[in-house]
């Protein structure tokens, strides 16, 4: 189970990085004299017009890590940057009334800096901040459920049951102990199959699972079980991730599947809970077949926030 | 069947709509033979609660005979007569088993749409939004009840349907917003509207022991019934301002508590009133809280001040360094009628109240619109409008 610390600690550092950015440019942009004249460039009036370019770059890119959520994009156009950077640096050098102790100093600032931004990029990759890696499609939902988790566990373990809660499921067959044969419906309705291998289980804790190698789809879950405090039931924690293999079927399937991944899983754990503690699944309608299984197709209309307009 | 359906806004219509069957082992199907209009469905009316569709049924309040059963349904008959609670709860989730219905955890197959607003989804309720579940209400000739089973309270016969009808909601709900007081020996309430669950709220502050109840609203018809229906003092708040009057009612003191049932669409004199009607007109804020900011500047230090008024979202210039500076205690909630429901009747049939005071008109189903109107504009003096399907 990721623990939600290093992902913030990832986060913690690139919002420090954002700000640097945003306090560097504005020094560029408003107080370029003073700026070249503490990296130790003689303030001509290309030198000048440089640092107020650099500084509108800087702010650019600082703002653009603060906004995210592609924050991973503009710490990397910041690294290109400071190569720049170094280059006009490596320029001045030669011009009169340079002073190189100064400029080597800014040089090893911009430097090092560069190498924070490019780790800080990689953290947020590694930290499954989906848009960075552009790929895997990855949930993370929980839910208490008023059941001892033994019986939760056992439920969830004989897999025909997820198709009774889990819209996108059309089956899910038992091959054997482990092997699970599974069939989803994908986007306009297409079915995607494939088998899975059941690779953890922890009576009454854990069930994690993995596509097999040659499936269509990369596909990995879990669903842990711990005791929810105050004797109400059960905590239950799903992860799911999917990784389409680029360019096939495979990746239109996971586009599907990845469009609001979090708000189907939470809606698919909200049916489990309707169904194990009220027998049924809470359906609005008054007339049979009318009334498919509530499902979020479209964000809640705009009016919600705005006051009663329809 | 005959459904009110909404239409639009300042818009409801009867309709042909197809007769509810059963879903579920748990639902049971209600002719339903009285239903009212609510103070809250003038919201709807009023096109101030989002996710309303052109033809949803409407209405909450309802009762009626039991015509057919879920196969687990085993505490009612086909002829059974119950009163059907507002708030759907499936008996059997956390928040149900504690008492608070209206906050069940499983009966709104919309909870998405509440979490998105609301941060986590209450229950869901009859003929009230998509946002609430989209279940179809009781403004019709039948209606399909979820978790029969937990919900419907049966009537015995000595009980007529004006004295019943309203422990579907506005009963439980002013009783709830009395009860949240904690009201002891001696103690002063102040009311914020006189509408019916604002009457109810009156009558049930003096059943619980207040000393005093000041009743604030504008309409002299419904001063009145506070007045005689339950020995109110009353204030006009257009007559008078109502601070300075709650102090001088209280030696100086204030109401040691104070329950706002008026609601989002309070109305409000002069310039503070074309304040809040300006901003939720453009969307600036959603609920107009013109009469809980009064509450909670007027209420004693240290008291209580309980709103059962609906709110629906954001509310502006929220005194609240009053209520931290004067330590005051703030309690809300949909009514969980559930729980109510047998209590409150027991009082009925001992004769403490008879709830069908309120009511003021009585219209067939057919004309449920002139009835929405009505109510609306608090035509020839209208409280209360019942429905006869």
């Amino acid at each position: 189970m990721p623990t939600h610390g290093t992902g913030r600690r990832a986060q913690g550092t690139v919002v420090a990085l954002g700000w640097l950015g945003v306090v560097l440019g504005l020094a560029g942009l408003l107080l370029p004299r003073r700026t070249a004249r503490m990296a130790g460039v003689p303030a001509g009036r290309p030198a000048l017009t440089a640092l107020r370019l650099v500084g509108l770059r800087e702010l650019a890119c600082g703002l653009g890590i603060l906004a995210r959520p592609r924050a991973a994009g503009w710490l990397w156009a910041r690294v290109a940057g400071a190569l720049v950077d170094l280059g006009l640096l490596g320029t001045a050098l030669t011009s009169r009334g340079a002073r190189p102790g100064r400029i080597a100093a800014a040089a090893a600032g911009v430097a090092g800096v560069a190498a924070l931004d490019a780790r800080a990029a990689r953290a947020l990759a590694r930290a499954g901040d989906g848009t960075a890696n552009g790929h895997a499609v990855t949930a993370r939902k929980t839910i208490t459920i008023g059941r001892p988790a033994d019986e939760l566990y056992r439920f969830c373990r004989d897999v025909g049951n997820l198709p009774r809660f889990m819209v996108r499921l059309q089956s899910v067959e038992a091959l054997g102990d482990r092997r699970t044969r599974w069939r989803a419906r994908g986007p306009g309705g297409a079915i995607v199959q494939w088998e899975a291998e059941i690779v953890e289980d922890r009576p009454g804790r854990l069930i994690a699972w993995r596509a097999l190698p040659g499936s269509r789809l990369d596909h990995a879950g879990a669903v842990h079980f711990e005791r929810a405090p105050g004797g109400r039931g059960t905590e239950i924690a799903v992860e799911l991730a999917y990784t389409p293999p680029a360019g096939t079927l495979g990746a239109v399937i996971a586009r599907g599947l990845g469009r609001a991944p979090e708000q189907e899983l939470q809606e698919d754990l909200r049916r489990l809970k309707q169904l194990v503690e009220t027998g049924d699944i809470a359906v609005a309608g008054s007339l049979r077949g009318e009334t498919p299984p509530a499902e979020p197709r479209r964000p809640p209309p705009r009016a919600v926030a705005t006051g009663g307009r329809r | 069947m005959k459904a009110v359906c909404w239409l639009d806004k300042h818009q409801v219509g009867v309709q042909d709509v197809a007769d509810p069957e059963i879903l579920t082992p748990r639902d049971a199907i209600v002719r339903i033979t009285a239903t009212a209009i609510c103070g809250s469905d003038l919201h709807l009316y009023n096109g101030l609660v989002p996710t309303m569709k052109a033809g949803d049924v409407l209405g909450h309040e309802f009762m009626g005979e039991v015509v057919e059963v879920g196969r687990e349904v085993k505490n009612l008959r086909v002829g059974d007569r119950v009163v059907v609670p507002f708030p759907i709860a499936c008996g059997r989730c956390a928040q149900c088993e504690r008492g608070l219905s209206s906050l069940c955890e499983n009966s709104n197959p919309n909870a998405w749409m509440a979490e998105k607003i609301w941060g986590y989804s209450p229950a869901g309720i009859f003929g009230y939004s998509h946002l609430l579940g989209g279940y179809p209400g009781g403004q019709s000739q039948y209606a399909r009840v979820p978790f029969a089973d937990v919900g419907p309270l049966k009537i015995p016969s000595g009980v007529p349907d004006d004295a019943a009808l309203f422990l579907s909601d506005i009963f439980p709900t002013g009783f709830m917003g009395a009860e949240l007081c904690e009201i002891e020996p001696g103690d002063v309430v102040a009311v914020w509207g006189c509408g019916p669950v604002g009457q109810f709220a009156i009558k049930s502050a003096t059943l619980l022991g207040a000393e005093r109840v000041i009743a604030i609203d504008r309409f002299p018809a419904r001063l009145r019934m506070a007045r005689e229906q339950s020995g109110a003092e009353t204030i006009d708040y257009e007559a008078v301002d109502v601070h300075d009057a709650l102090k001088e009612m209280t030696g100086g003191r204030g109401p040691d508590a104070c329950i706002d049932a008026v609601g989002m669409e309070a109305h409000a004199p002069g310039v503070v009133g074309a304040y809040d009607r300006v901003k939720q007109a453009v969307g600036l804020e959603t609920d107009r809280p013109y009469a809980l900011r009064q509450a909670i500047m007027a209420c004693r230090s240290g008291g209580t001040v309980a709103v059962i008024g609906v709110y629906a979202g954001f509310v502006d210039k929220f005194p609240f360094g009053v209520v931290m500076n004067r330590s005051l205690t703030i309690r809300s909630g949909q009514a969980h009628v559930h729980r109510y429901m047998r209590p409150l009747l027991d009082r009925i049939e001992q004769g403490q109240i008879d709830p069908g005071f309120v009511i003021t008109h009585r219209l067939p189903l057919a004309e449920a619109a002139r009835g929405y109107e009505m109510f609306l504009h608090k035509q020839d003096d209208c409280v209360k409008v019942v429905l006869t399907p």
